[in-house]
């Protein structure tokens, strides 16, 4: 059980190690994805706005790291 | 596939991704084998190879189920945040802000502790359960590379040529010199991994929402271009910042 136990904390842990960043980014898929789905933004215009959004949260999350 | 492009990145990806994993779990193999035996280090390892094998067995013809787009969309989702979490760690080691990756301090560690326990009745079970945890672990690690960077375009053959390629330099590399390979530019790899990984994940998010890029897979490249000049950037301007300065 430990052993499992182990192995799913990392498994969370390979994907969220800054719980802001990983919200973030979550924040910012799900608003461009619901913009495109619901809001008829057009894909390369969403796929723009994620490349943009995930560079403004990267330089977020370092300034804070930084910061701290 | 209309170019070598997405084949060269796929393994390229994989190859580097894979590369840190396994110079990761086989430092742990490694004290292991030199502190203990090598017959709980391999046994550990072999176990923990066995589980993996298996696990790719069971879930690896799932995806074959799941439709193309919503592929894309979930892997590029996750390839984001995984990617996103090692380009901030790389930056952030950049600046000196986090400590640097150190193999020899890991082997250092790993051995201390093993001889610790030496004295315990189950010390070949303990050593042997270390080694089966960092394969098993780090091996989960190098399948979701595989998967991630190969899967949304059928290209996990060659992703898993990669991550295989790498395995067989590390245990090349490691047969020859016999010690934990703290002379790997790791953090240095870990970068360009995260700038490969975060492209990944914004280039098939973007086709799971419908996108289709300029130029097609070619997008890659520009896309991994800009997030490396940015990366570069953020470093420069915290480079200036008073409060990173003080980190360094």
């Amino acid at each position: 059980m430990t052993v499992l136990r182990i192995a799913l904390s990392e498994l969370v842990g390979m994907f969220i190690d800054d719980g802001s960043l990983a919200t973030l980014c979550l924040i910012l898929i799900l608003v461009i994805a619901g913009a495109v789905e619901f809001l008829a933004l057009p894909p390369l215009a969403g796929g723009l706005l994620l490349l943009i959004g995930c560079l403004a949260i990267l330089l977020y999350s370092v300034r804070r790291a930084v910061k701290r | 596939m209309n170019s070598l492009t997405p084949i060269l990145s796929t393994v390229t990806a994989s190859f580097l991704g894979s590369f840190v994993e396994v110079v990761e779990a086989f430092t742990i193999v490694l004290a292991v084998g030199v502190t203990r035996s090598w017959r709980p280090a391999l046994t550990g390892a072999a176990l923990a190879l066995a589980v993996l094998a298996v696990l790719v067995l069971i879930f690896g013809p799932l995806l074959a189920l799941i439709p193309i787009e919503t592929l894309q969309f979930v892997v590029g989702v996750l390839l984001i945040l995984f990617g996103m979490r090692w380009l901030r760690k790389a930056i952030l080691r950049s600046l000196g802000v986090i400590a640097l990756h150190d193999e020899e301090a890991a082997f250092s560690k790993e051995t201390a502790a093993l001889q610790a326990q030496s004295t315990d009745r189950r010390a070949d079970y303990l050593a042997g359960l270390a080694a089966f945890k960092a394969v098993l672990l780090e091996g989960v690690e190098v399948v979701f590379i595989v998967i991630a960077v190969g899967g949304a375009h059928g290209l996990t053959l060659y992703a898993g040529l990669g991550a295989l390629a790498a395995f067989v330099l590390v245990m090349l590399i490691g047969l020859l010199v016999h010690r934990p390979l703290s002379t790997v530019p790791e953090n240095t790899l870990k970068f360009a991994v995260g700038l490969m990984l975060t492209s990944f994940g914004i280039f098939w998010t973007g086709e799971g929402i419908g996108a289709h890029w300029p130029g097609e897979d070619l997008a890659l490249i520009a896309i991994f271009a800009i997030v490396s000049l940015a990366s570069y950037a953020i470093i420069r301007a915290m480079r200036g910042n008073p409060t990173a300065k003080a980190a360094q």
